[in-house]
């Protein structure tokens, strides 16, 4: 397999910051940057500097009128009424300064990685800065203002018409991306995730199908609170394989929140990093068998934004750059310089230890369900006729 | 909730003339279960089902069957008469007529006249509404103790957190008279800092919970 890779980056990014107390923190792309680079992994040649949507780009998902209203929030200028019908300044999305050109900045990112990889500079492109997969047509919600990946499909197929398979493993739904191209069958969506029975947004059941000519093009596997590496593994990386023989797309975009590990404070489920290894592994695997390689990855949630998200989202990078995952000590250097900015103690190794690993008294229980939730998934794998 | 707010007022019909065969056209084009009989001046006389209508049409099974059974009038297979309901009632109460009466289908009358229809479905879209499910949200339970006031005590905590409720639901704890269960959808994917004021408040929660003793 050739790695041929792409990191894109801007300093944009750290803008994109609703306020201190705020769970979502994008000094986490930064922190995985770091860590990528004091472990020798990233190179300046390695990375490639994000540039800002334009409206006409945004307008291919967003409403103008939603677009014009986060420009105006971002300058003091929508009231507190205006904004309620836009999701902005709520406890999830509070308004900040200068909002629409810190979330351009994310969405331009994501675009560069899709014009990198269609245009066949690079094979795969990774920017963490995206994955905003709650952002709606006309409305922001779950932490996102522009939805980055919807905006770089809807790119996709209008300027290139490929076929592309998007694989969504952040710990909430990705509802987003699904309404989005519910309803198209050059888009074909898989979200893996807890079930919705608790966690927000509570979409994402099995049955949510696809409507019209899109119907057989979503997957969804909502997974039980508290489920582990094991059975996680298991489900997604049978789902994901069916899935792509099923579709055979021409490129693949993957959302890879990293809050599915069990210190994530906002969601229920059990993983460790060995999730963060194999996630990346199996959709660089997937990107050759069937796209030659095209594979765009973006970021995504993650809310353990010291232990978990910076060693999960590098293992993106270092698979796809040097075809495997890191293993062994984290690099002191990084651990010195942001031990004391941490209210946690910062990890010493790539791989959680066993007692980093909770017990859970239902896993069996656990496992058998989430067997059946994806027995019901691969029912639809099959060809339609 | 009223009835008027959930039923359907495009009502498919026919008059008690018509033929099986015309039913069963309806039924196909507007992919439905039931059918409403009524008079020149649109007063309920009969309903008829996708199953009643399938009993009196020609085995499937029998190849160059005489079709004349399709020409039978309808009102000769229509149940009658029907449990109508008025635009007036409850969601609650005809759910229960649906559980007791095990049917699928309540024509709305008014003055005596059609003008809409309940079916089993869109009570349960209903429900599906009251639930809260419909709209981005995340849950909390609540067990509290059952007595007056403890509703405000809790929602003033959602309250001051400004954060919004999609939808309360209070069930009965197990079989235990003395407590009651709350369950709330609200609508923030970071539910962490009420959870933080309900548990400061001395609220037992049962979800979110550590996952060791799931109730």
């Amino acid at each position: 397999m050739r790695n041929n890779s792409a990191f894109v980056f801007s300093n944009d990014y750290l803008t994109y910051h609703f306020h201190k107390d705020h769970p979502f923190n994008h000094k986490r792309v930064q922190l995985a940057k770091e860590l990528l680079e004091l472990s020798g992994a990233l190179t300046k040649q390695d990375i490639i500097p994000a540039r800002m949507a334009t409206d006409e780009e945004l307008a291919l998902f967003h409403d103008y009128d939603y677009i014009d209203a986060v420009k105006r929030a971002g300058r003091g200028g929508l009231n507190e009424k205006a904004g309620q019908e836009y999701g902005l300044g709520t406890e999830d999305t509070p308004i900040f300064k200068n909002m629409h050109e810190a979330s351009s900045f994310l969405v331009g990112g994501t675009l560069t990685a899709v014009d990198e990889v269609i245009s066949g500079n690079k094979d795969h492109v990774l920017n963490l800065g995206g994955g905003l997969h709650h952002g709606f047509e006309r409305k922001a919600s779950g932490f996102c203002i522009y939805n980055d990946s919807a905006v770089a499909i809807k790119y996709i197929r209008e300027k290139y018409k490929l076929r592309v398979l998007y694989i969504d493993t952040d710990a909430h739904h990705g509802d987003g991306v699904q309404w989005a191209f519910y309803d198209d069958p050059n888009v074909c969506t898989f979200s893996i995730h807890e079930t919705g029975r608790y966690l927000f947004p509570g979409t994402g059941n099995v049955n949510e199908r696809g409507i019209k000519e899109g119907h057989g093009y979503s997957f969804n596997l909502p997974i039980d609170a508290f489920t582990q590496d094991e059975s996680f593994l298991h489900v997604y990386e049978t789902a994901v394989r069916e899935i792509a023989a099923f579709f055979k797309p021409d490129v693949i975009v993957t959302q890879n929140g990293a809050d599915a590990h069990c210190f994530d404070p906002l969601t229920h489920l059990c993983g460790t990093m060995a999730i963060y290894d194999r996630i990346p592994f199996v959709a660089h695997e997937l990107a050759h068998e069937y796209c030659n390689g095209k594979w765009i990855a973006i970021g995504g949630g993650g809310y353990d934004m010291w232990r978990v998200v910076p060693r999960a989202w590098a293992q993106i990078w270092n698979v796809m750059k040097h075809g495997k995952p890191a293993a062994g000590a984290i690099p002191v250097q990084w651990i010195e310089k942001w031990q004391n900015e941490s209210p946690v103690r910062l990890p010493a190794n790539w791989h959680d230890s066993e007692e980093a690993i909770p017990e859970i008294p239902r896993k069996a229980e656990i496992s058998e369900k989430n067997e059946q939730l994806l027995k019901s998934l691969l029912k639809y794998t099959k060809p339609i006729r | 909730m009223h009835v008027e707010e959930i039923m359907k007022k495009e009502v498919v019909i026919l008059k008690p003339g018509a033929t099986i065969a015309n039913a069963l056209d309806l039924l196909e084009k507007h992919r439905i279960r039931h059918i409403i009989i009524v008079d020149d001046v649109n007063q309920v006389i009969g309903i008829v089902s996708d199953r009643d209508v399938r009993d009196a049409s020609p085995s499937t099974f029998i190849k160059d069957a005489d079709n004349s059974e399709l020409q039978n009038e309808i009102q000769t297979i229509m149940s009658h008469p029907v449990i109508t309901i008025h635009p007036m009632d409850f969601v609650e109460e005809i759910a229960s007529i649906f559980y007791d009466k095990e049917i699928a289908c309540l024509p709305v009358v008014r003055n005596n006249r059609l003008v809409g229809v309940v079916t089993e479905k869109d009570m349960l879209y209903t429900l599906i509404q009251l639930t809260g499910t419909h709209v981005q949200s995340s849950l909390i339970e609540v067990k509290v103790p059952d007595r007056p006031g403890i509703l405000p005590e809790v929602t003033a905590i959602f309250g001051k957190r400004k954060t919004n409720i999609a939808s309360v639901l209070v069930y009965p704890y197990k079989n235990d008279l003395d407590y009651k269960v709350l369950v709330f959808r609200i609508q923030t994917m970071n539910p962490m800092p009420i959870i933080q004021d309900l548990r400061n408040a001395g609220y037992e929660l049962l979800w979110p919970n550590d996952g060791l003793g799931l109730t």
